[in-house]
């Protein structure tokens, strides 16, 4: 990692709010068909990180969601799988093992998720547990009362130090848009997030609402395109939550594309943090191959 | 006891807050109902129109940046000092041969004329300004501005209460302006300008020529830094021409005549907006 | 941006090389191929334009009278689409006349209310027809779908809205006073927006119970013609809206009838004069909606990426065929170089083709006339030693297209930053103090619409009111809407379209 020099991060970048819609709207009017739409849905497919963050998560459920990331749809077994699956630490065993053999990553989120409420130590040895069951990926979260209050510092140190912390396992950071509230704030936590070392930038836990929304992307996508402009390094970026159909996903492609180029739209630039999206994909998939409507019953419910 | 010799007026024109002569040095005499000398005006030259419109655009940012209230203020002011002179104006006007009675009557009309316009600065934004319900989120209003530089041609009738007349509403929106004084009786419009001066009103602001239209109209209605015409001289060939010249920098024309211009149907803010600009605003709004 | 990306990837970032995702090697090869957008075009099948139109004269369609006829193309592909009348000085009599006895006998009989629901349903009929009308701007115009979908027909039918609900209220619009209708309103509008500027002159002209001839362009005259079959549909009376083809002298010849009260024009500054001079002295009442050049200035607070969209939106919307669009930058100096990065990485990402397809963001230069007078002022630029930036990618080989262009290194005495361009050419400037910038963005004879970006609210304020113009756009640009005023200081223009300002210019005013 080259050396860089940590800016002054009370400055605050301006942002329009309405000019953002203004332009996520615009880009929404991308009309996407035929072979465009079979890859992009298929592209799309191959980006989603499979999650199941749940106070009742056990191993059978993390199992079943393991299959399916390795085979979305039976019937379709050329499809590609999905990047990742997304669990609590105490699961990241068994979905790597579960895993085994595929090119499928296991995240883990970690630091107090999702409220990041606990002492860094905490933190950090909750990282470091997560990294040696076998996580390939943190999702780490910040701390949003810290951002607000201002304590920009804090949350640089404390995002640095959960990257030292992570080793070899690439760091998503979370900054949990809902709770920032303003797109400048977005921004803001963005940058501080590159600065510290973050692989990628996470908008939401999935426990906010709302979680992620296109205008906070876009002003994400916008920090990253910034960040590689001044740096040369590629971040990732992954919307989380909320995210449900195809279309949707299709439309987050869209900004991807236009704001940062094709060499983004590779699952290893680009997620979707969800679970309900990977059937609406299917479904969207095989419609496209059949040119029949699909019905729900047909997509197993993993 | 010898009779004491009167000292005599010298009218001279009023340009940029001073009062020069023409650039021609040359005058014309101005004559009382049965012909009999009262004075010499100034017979101004399009020079003197070229300098009146360079006194007038550079006083306008001045002027139009003035707060509405300072403007209503200095206008009312000028309504101040006439009424301390009126017996100065009732004079000039009955050497020209107005009966005392309406020479009296006309004074007190020009300066109540001045009175109702002056109270219509700070008002013309909330009757001709609108906040626009976009179908956007954008907040997004409409004002008006002034046009910029005006140039007024009097009539010969009611040669202080006209002048006055035309060139309050000009003032009110926030213009500033050029005016071609009552060819046959410049006289109450020239000495107006001493009024002007003694009130507050900044220099360049009211320019005020005389001389004879066929050598000034053309020049001052054809200038390209004159935003607006105000003619109030019902002449089909000043109205052609003004219309003419106009269209060479698309001018705000306005033709104004009046019968009697004591009447109160010439107090009105509709003749304070065929010189204002509408500047519609659009912001966006979001946090 | 994207193939430049590509190409400067370090091979040793953070997050290492690309990695295949998928098992299935055919998949994933599928995958790494470059999504890229198919074609998506608006289907023109469904939509009827007859071989030849005759003016709308009198609620029918009528021949012209010398029996000439003009061509209209589409300018995406230099294929025929029409013939139209071209009208003579005898056809527009006809139709001024028919519109005086529409106005004396049956629309001034009506009351405002009946008015405002006939003028009610041309806005529901303007939506009903919304995609063929679209469709069709789009194809006489060479306007990209996208635009004439969300931007014009929707306005156009807002507009009618907005007026309709006027036509029983003008007693509230001027205080003290009572409007009266003119009587006969000649109007005249250009090739840029066809029917969104048809419905700028005809529903505030009906609300205020006047009647109308109304000459379109010769460009694109298509719409019009549409919306005399909509009047037709919405049982409008006879003779209450005319449309009269041709080409200038059509239009000269509206302007010189004696029998019409009142002329609204839009179009250049240049024919905007001479109909100014050739009505004076005749008491007719006009309207002149003119030509700008319209300053945006970047202050370096500004909310960038929006700054950067907004700049977009203002040379490149419709082709630059915008009056009011924005076509000088200045930028303060700090952020020049990373604004100016910026803007070229998106204008990369402009789709320039077929305006009927859904993904196309710049269109066809309207007419073979306009693509050579833009030609000839990026040949001016060049000369006068500007440097000259056009976006990369491919053109269609048939039809009139201009890539969007930019000029650097330009002053104010250059022609291209004098004169109205009409085209997607941009030209840029530096300023360093507020003060420099206001006295750039005034150093024109035109005063049509500005934009300013800043993150200071107060300096939005101050900018706003020292610039001389009828539109003021902070932080957006090219925004409309029919409750919203529109015009021009100075050489762009008398009066305003739009709002409660825009009844003024369509009334006699006397006092109560």
């Amino acid at each position: 990692m080259s050396v860089q020099i940590q800016p002054d991060f009370s400055y605050t970048i301006p942002i329009d709010t309405v000019g953002v819609e203004e332009r996520v709207s615009r880009l929404n009017k991308r009309s996407i068909k035929k072979e465009s739409k079979l890859l992009a849905l298929k592209l799309a497919l191959s980006m989603i990180d499979h999650t199941t963050l749940e106070g009742k998560d056990s191993e059978g459920k993390i199992i079943q969601l393991c299959n399916k990331a390795r085979i979305p749809y039976a019937p379709l077994p050329d499809l590609p799988p999905l990047a990742a699956v997304c669990v609590y630490p105490t699961m990241v065993a068994t979905a790597k093992k579960a895993l085994l053999g595929t090119s499928i990553k296991t995240a883990s989120v970690a630091t107090a998720f999702p409220s990041g409420m606990a002492h860094l130590s905490i933190k950090l040895a909750d990282t470091k547990f997560a990294v040696e069951q076998g996580a390939d990926e943190i999702d780490m979260v910040i701390s949003r009362g810290e951002f607000l209050k201002g304590n920009y510092n804090f949350i640089y140190d404390e995002i640095a130090a959960v990257k030292e912390a992570c080793g070899r396992a690439h760091l998503k950071v979370i900054l949990e848009t809902g709770e920032l509230e303003t797109l400048e704030n977005v921004r803001k936590a963005s940058d501080i997030a590159m600065h510290a070392g973050a692989d990628f930038i996470k908008t939401s836990t999935g426990k906010v609402s709302p979680a992620a929304t296109q205008p906070v992307t876009l002003v994400m996508l916008e920090a990253i395109r910034d960040f590689y402009n001044e740096t040369g390094q590629m971040v990732g970026m992954k919307p989380a939550g909320g995210i449900r159909k195809a279309k949707e996903a299709l439309q987050y492609l869209v900004l991807v594309k236009e704001t940062l180029g094709d060499a983004w739209l590779t699952p290893d630039y680009f997620r979707f943090g969800a679970s309900s999206l990977t059937n609406d994909l299917l479904m969207q998939i095989v419609k496209q191959l059949t040119g029949v409507y699909q019905g729900i019953h047909y997509f197993s419910n993993d | 006891m010898t009779d004491r010799i009167e000292v005599l007026k010298t009218y001279k024109t009023y340009i940029g807050g001073k009062f020069p002569r023409s650039e021609s040095e040359r005058t014309y005499p101005v004559s009382d109902s049965k012909g009999n000398l009262i004075a010499n005006a100034c017979r101004c030259t399009r020079k003197d129109v070229r300098e009146a419109v360079v006194a007038a655009r550079a006083s306008f940012d001045g002027w139009q940046g003035r707060s509405a209230y300072n403007r209503g203020q200095i206008i009312y002011r000028i309504a101040e000092i006439l009424e301390g002179r009126k017996s100065q104006f009732t004079e000039e006007l009955e050497r020209t041969g107005t009966k005392t009675k309406n020479a009296v009557t006309e004074v007190e009309s020009a300066i109540d004329r001045l009175i109702y316009y002056s109270g219509w600065t700070d008002k013309i934004s909330q009757v001709f300004g609108t906040i626009n319900p976009v179908a956007s989120s954008h907040f997004n209003f409409s004002v008006p501005e002034p046009s910029g530089i005006v140039g007024i041609i009097a009539p010969d009738d009611s040669p202080l209460l006209s002048t006055i007349s035309l060139l309050a509403p000009v003032l009110c929106g926030g213009n500033t302006c050029v005016i071609i004084a009552s060819e046959k009786n410049p006289l109450p419009a020239v000495s107006f300008s001493e009024v002007l001066h003694a009130s507050d009103v900044p220099g360049g602001v009211v320019n005020i020529l005389s001389g004879y239209r066929n050598e000034l109209v053309d020049s001052l209605t054809s200038h390209m830094d004159v935003n607006g015409i105000l003619n109030a001289v019902n002449d089909e060939n000043i109205v052609k021409l003004t219309e003419e010249n106009g269209s060479i920098n698309i001018k705000r024309v306005y033709h104004y005549t009046a019968e009697n211009w004591l009447d109160e149907i010439h107090e009105s803010p509709y003749i304070i907006h065929p010189f204002l600009e509408i500047k519609t605003t659009w912001h966006p709004v979001s946090s | 941006m994207a193939d430049k990306l590509k190409e400067t990837m370090p091979s040793n970032d953070v997050n290492g090389t690309p990695k295949p995702s998928s098992p299935n090697a055919d998949t994933a090869e599928q995958i790494t191929m470059l999504w890229e957008y198919s074609p998506a075009p608006e289907s023109s099948e469904h939509i009827s334009i007859s071989d030849k139109y005759h003016h709308f004269i009198g609620g029918e369609w009528v021949h012209p009278e010398k029996g000439r006829y003009m061509t209209t193309i589409n300018p995406a592909t230099e294929n025929k689409l029409a013939e139209f009348a071209e009208g003579t000085s005898e056809d527009v009599k006809r139709a001024v006349k028919v519109a005086r006895k529409a106005y004396e006998k049956s629309w001034s009989n009506l009351s405002g209310k009946e008015r405002g629901k006939y003028i009610f349903r041309l806005a529901r009929m303007i939506q009903e027809k919304a995609r063929e009308l679209a469709i069709i701007e789009s194809m006489d115009g060479g306007k990209p779908i996208r635009e004439s979908r969300d931007v014009d027909v929707p306005l156009a039918a807002a507009h009618f809205f907005y007026y309709a609900g006027w036509a029983d209220k003008l007693g509230y619009a001027f205080p003290g006073r009572k409007a009266d209708p003119l009587g006969v309103c000649g109007q005249i509008i250009p090739w840029n927006f066809p029917l969104l500027m048809l419905a700028w002159k005809i529903a505030p002209a009906l609300a205020t119970g006047n009647t109308v001839v109304l000459k379109p362009a010769e460009t694109t005259p298509l719409t019009a013609l549409k919306f005399a079959e909509i009047c037709m549909d919405a049982g409008l009376p006879d003779g209450v809206v005319n449309i009269v083809t041709g080409a200038g002298q059509t239009g000269a010849a509206i302007v010189n009838h004696p029998d019409v009260d009142k002329i609204a024009f839009t179009g250049s500054t240049e024919i905007g004069k001479i109909i100014q001079k050739s009505i004076a002295g005749t008491g007719k009442k006009f309207t002149l909606e003119l030509g700008g050049k319209g300053p945006l200035i970047i202050f370096e607070d500004a909310p960038i990426d929006q700054a950067v969209e907004g700049i977009i939106n203002a040379i490149f919307f419709n082709q630059g065929h915008v009056c009011c669009a924005g076509s000088r930058l200045l930028v303060q100096e700090g952020i020049s170089e990373k604004l100016i990065k910026k803007l070229k990485d998106r204008m990369e990402t402009l789709i320039i083709g077929d305006p009927l397809d859904k993904n196309t963001d710049i269109g066809a230069i309207n007419s073979r006339s306009q693509y050579e007078r833009i030609m000839k002022y990026l040949e001016t630029g060049k000369n006068e030693g500007a440097e000259m930036y056009q976006t990369s990618g491919s053109l269609p080989e048939n039809g009139y297209f201009c890539r969007p262009t930019l000029f650097t290194g330009v002053s104010q005495s250059n022609r291209i930053v004098q004169e109205e361009i009409f085209g997607p050419v941009l030209t840029i400037q530096t300023f360093r103090t507020p003060d420099e910038a206001i006295e750039k963005a005034n150093n024109t004879p035109y005063g049509l619409a500005s934009g300013i970006w800043t993150d200071k609210g107060s300096k939005i304020f101050k900018t706003g009111q020292k610039i001389r113009s009828g539109v003021m756009w902070a932080n957006t640009y090219n925004k409309f809407d029919p409750t919203a005023p529109f015009g021009g200081y100075k050489e762009s223009g008398l009066g305003r379209e739009g709002g409660l300002h825009g009844l003024y210019p369509y009334v006699n005013l006397t006092p109560v």
